[in-house]
């Protein structure tokens, strides 16, 4: 690859690395519910990029349209319904002190295995399952991905779909007003 | 014929279920009637036992008949095994005629009773037990059938449960018995510990070879034998349930408490003649215990003044009689009085029950008096069966009686001699005591009741007659000449022939007569104080003596002996050990377990707090501590 | 590729923890879905991360499926939670507590 291309791409990585990290943070800070999942799109739109730069394109555009566009619209509108106000910080509450402490100790700790675990990955050596880059750009990345997904996977597939159907009842019964 | 004997108990038990499963829904005198056919049935077969008996040659008199096994468990190997030969041939005739009568007579006397075919379930259990027991042919079977009939005398004389004084006696008479059983099971164990085996045929017959005379496992046994005989024949010192079992009909009474179960401790000892003539002491304390009883309860009955009590007390001096008998060696003179007095004490008591029913219940004597005239039959039958008691010749009493009398001075153990005829003369001056004061004397029968006095039915009646006919004639038909008459050659080989000590005929009619002389002493003692009702030396010596005579009438206290002795310690014992021990200690760890096992539930409850956060957290820390170790283990 | 595996899985790693630490941490319960939402977007990284350096695209059917359950549990998720908002008036955690004990 020549150093450009692959220059562009730390530097690409490097910020959408930087704006997932900082607006995952105020997602998690934040007081206000609507300020988090705003950032929260953010986040999400930065994934869809490095989604593309790992060239899974049709990841990136179903992660735009249906995580960012679909299922944070419908917090967004849940969240203006019950109309809620700001939040108080965690810390303030004694009670919940312990358990913040805590909390916070722990997932340093544990991103801190993570790390040590994710660079010693090393990878097998060879062909892998074969998909190249160049076959995808060949073949088209919807096509081999859809390919894949009516053969070997098509028995999930229809369960899922059997999940929205079920997602779709469940929720129009749980949001019904009973009837008095 | 042999083979079906299992069938003379058979019969009664066949009754029982009949009765216990169907009683109710019978009308009521079918219920009666199914009890008198069992006890009819088994009459029947006894008396063809007899003749099957009769026909063998006389040494070829015994067979055993083994039914089913029973247990086999280890070296213990049981059957279901019935042994016909004289002596039990003899007990199934008086278990089956005498009890036969009393069916009879109990048809009438329960006739109105609420519980009628109960009544009669529980009679025929008893005679099924009853029969079981004369007839086993070893100690196992021979122990079911005494504590069935234990079983039925609870159960019989607390038939009127509801009333408190008769369950309580009944309690009192089934827990007394059951001190009795406690010896004989120590003897059960030690037999089968010495001979390896319960078969009577075993047992008896290794007897000599495996037991010294005298040694301590013969005295163990036989003594451990006696006290099961003390409790179930009610003598010194377990008789005293027997006053109480009064508190049962009076068939039952007759039945059980004079005719039959109490005399199983006779049989018992008598069929283990060979075991106690192996402890030559312990026969000497039976004799001994035995004419110590005939003298204590005939003392005591001398002021009772409850018309069933003093034939109780009288039935307890007879069965020491029985036991005198046992103790110097004539185990058949023994038997034959057990034959005689069930006749003349079921019919003493049966005309107590029939004076009683006449009169609408009353018990006290001091409340009757001048029944003859309205109770003809009963008086009859009354004055007959008392002067067999008294030992009146030719009477049935005087034949066994006396044969036992004569047996004890024979021995030279004139001691017993003596206090047996002390005994005799108290018996026939309060039998007399009791004739003259309730069918002579003066009138004191309640003014109400007199108008219902009536004779007994003929269903009540006719066994009164037939048991006086046997009352008269059964001594001097089977006993006659004295030791040598028919029963006598009968039975003896059953008995080994055990050397019975022979005396002359002179000394014979000589004892004879000083019998007679004394009973007609007794009786006249009787006729003097209490024929007219008015006469004042009654009253003037129970003045005089009055220590002795309240001693008498409280029983010398042996109720209250006992229950401040061992009831009440026992009782108090009870309770101490249930508040100190079942309450603290018992209930307190149970109850400690329990506060324990919630403690741990609000404590690890205190992990459930309902919020999700919380939970997430201990995900946390889990994945974190896995991690790691997958991390660090590297 | 100029940026290897590893930096993708620490990134995916960072952003899961800090998904984790809005769960414990926070008391709205908006803001806690929200947080699991952050979770499984890391999670879809990895997938993708590994799939595309092992040349295989069976991490991205998978991440496929984990979008289409995850908004269906969204779906459902919001509807308990305005259920509960209905009947309760709260989205403070502390308050549903009724599984306590």
């Amino acid at each position: 690859m020549s150093g450009a291309a692959s220059l562009m791409e730390v530097a690409l990585f490097a910020v959408l690395a930087l704006v997932a990290i900082v607006a995952a943070l105020v997602v998690i800070t934040h007081r206000h519910p609507v300020y988090s999942a705003l950032c929260l799109v953010i986040t999400m739109l930065s994934i869809a990029f490095l989604f593309l730069l790992l060239r899974s394109e049709f990841l990136w555009v179903m992660q735009i349209t249906v995580y960012a566009g679909a299922v944070m619209v419908l917090f967004l509108f849940v969240i203006m319904l019950l109309d809620l106000r700001r939040e108080e910080r965690p810390w303030r509450f004694p009670e919940n002190r312990l358990q913040v402490g805590v909390g916070t100790l722990l997932a340093l700790a544990l991103v801190a295995e993570l790390i040590v675990m994710a660079v010693a990955v090393r990878l097998p050596g060879g062909a892998g399952g074969g998909i190249s880059p160049e076959v995808v750009a060949a073949q088209g990345h919807t096509q081999l991905l859809g390919r894949l997904l009516y053969t070997e996977y098509v028995f999930p597939f229809e369960v899922t779909s059997v999940i929205l159907l079920v997602a779709i009842v469940g929720a129009m019964v749980l949001a019904k007003k009973r009837v008095e | 014929m042999p083979d079906l004997i299992w069938l003379v108990p058979g019969f009664p038990l066949l009754g029982f279920l009949v009765l216990v499963f169907g009683g109710r829904r019978m009308p009521r005198r079918a219920a009666g009637a199914v009890a008198c056919a069992a006890a009819g049935l088994a009459l029947v077969y006894a008396l063809g036992a007899l003749a099957f008996l009769l026909r063998q040659p006389a040494d070829a008199r015994r067979v055993t008949v083994a039914l089913a096994p029973w247990i086999r468990a280890g070296n213990l190997d049981v059957s279901w095994g019935f042994l016909l030969d004289p002596l039990s041939a003899v007990m199934i005739l008086v278990v089956t005629g005498v009890g036969f009568l009393i069916h009879v007579y109990s048809v009438g006397y329960m006739g109105d009773d609420r519980d009628y075919p109960r009544f009669f379930a529980y009679l025929n259990l008893f005679m099924a037990c009853m029969l079981m027991l004369v007839l086993a042919d070893n100690y196992l079977v021979m122990f079911l059938g005494w504590e069935g009939v234990g079983l039925c005398s609870y159960l019989l004389i607390g038939f009127w449960y509801e009333k408190q004084s008769a369950s309580d006696a009944g309690k009192k008479a089934f827990i007394v018995n059951r001190v009795g059983d406690a010896g004989f099971l120590l003897a059960l164990f030690l037999i089968f510990h010495t001979f390896g085996s319960l078969d009577f045929d075993s047992v008896f017959g290794q007897a000599v070879t495996r037991l010294d005379p005298g040694g301590l496992v013969a005295v163990l046994i036989a003594l451990g034998l006696f006290v099961g005989a003390t409790g179930k024949s009610a003598q010194l010192p377990l008789y005293v349930w027997l006053p109480d079992a009064m508190e049962g009909p009076t068939p039952v009474s007759a039945l059980i408490h004079a005719a039959t179960m109490v005399t199983a401790g006779v049989y018992m000892v008598a069929r283990s003649s060979a075991l106690f003539d192996m402890a030559p002491g312990v026969l000497l304390l039976v004799a001994v215990v035995g004419a110590l009883t005939a003298v204590f309860a005939a003392t005591i009955a001398c002021v009772q003044n409850d018309i069933k009590r003093v034939v109780a007390y009288s039935t307890i001096s007879q069965l020491g009689y029985m036991f005198l008998g046992c103790g110097v060696g004539a185990y058949a003179s023994a038997v034959f009085h057990l034959g005689t007095h069930a006749f003349f004490k079921a019919l003493l008591f049966l005309g107590a029950g029939s004076v009683i029913h006449a009169l609408g219940g009353e018990q006290d004597i001091r409340k009757m008096g001048q029944l003859r005239k309205k109770l003809p039959i009963t008086r009859a039958t009354f004055l007959l069966a008392s002067l067999a008691n008294a030992g009146i010749v030719p009477l049935a009493g005087f034949w066994s009686k006396d044969e036992i009398l004569a047996a004890a001075f024979g021995g030279h153990h004139y001691l017993l001699w003596a206090l047996g005829s002390a005994g005799a003369l108290l018996t026939a001056f309060y039998m007399f005591r009791l004739y003259y004061t309730v069918f002579e004397g003066k009138d004191h029968v309640d003014r109400h009741a007199a108008h219902h006095v009536h004779e007994s039915p003929p269903v009540m009646a006719y066994p009164l007659i037939a048991l006086a006919v046997g009352a008269c004639g059964v001594g001097i038909i089977f006993g006659f000449p004295p030791d040598h008459g028919l029963y006598h050659r009968f039975v003896a080989p059953a008995f080994g022939g055990a050397a019975v000590h022979e005396i002359g005929t002179g000394t014979t009619v000589g004892l004879a007569l000083v019998a007679t002389i004394i009973a007609l002493a007794g009786i006249a003692l009787a006729r003097a104080w209490y024929r007219t009702g008015a006469h004042p030396a009654p009253s003037r010596v129970a003045e005089r003596y009055r220590g002795l005579y309240t001693t008498l009438v409280n029983k010398y206290w042996v109720d209250e002996a006992y229950d401040a002795a061992v009831v009440e310690p026992i009782r108090r014992g009870s309770v101490r050990l249930w508040k100190a021990f079942d309450e603290a200690i018992v209930d307190g760890m149970v109850n400690r377990v329990g506060d324990w096992v919630q403690g741990w539930a609000a404590g690890l409850g205190r992990f459930q707090t309902g919020s999700v956060p919380t939970y997430v957290l201990s995900f946390l820390v889990g994945a974190v501590a896995v991690l790691g170790y997958f991390l660090l283990a590297r | 590729m100029a940026v290897g595996l590893p930096a993708y899985l620490v990134l995916a790693a960072i952003l899961f923890v800090i998904g984790v630490a809005g769960v414990v941490t926070r008391r709205n319960i908006l803001i806690i879905f929200m947080s699991v939402e952050l979770m499984m977007n890391a999670v879809n990284l990895t997938f993708v991360a590994f799939s595309s350096f092992l040349r295989a695209l069976d991490g991205q059917v998978f991440v496929f499926f984990i979008l289409v359950v995850a908004a269906a549990e969204v779906v459902v998720g919001l509807a308990i939670i305005y259920a509960i908002f209905r009947h309760r008036e709260t989205v403070d955690v502390t308050d549903m507590n009724l599984m306590k004990g």
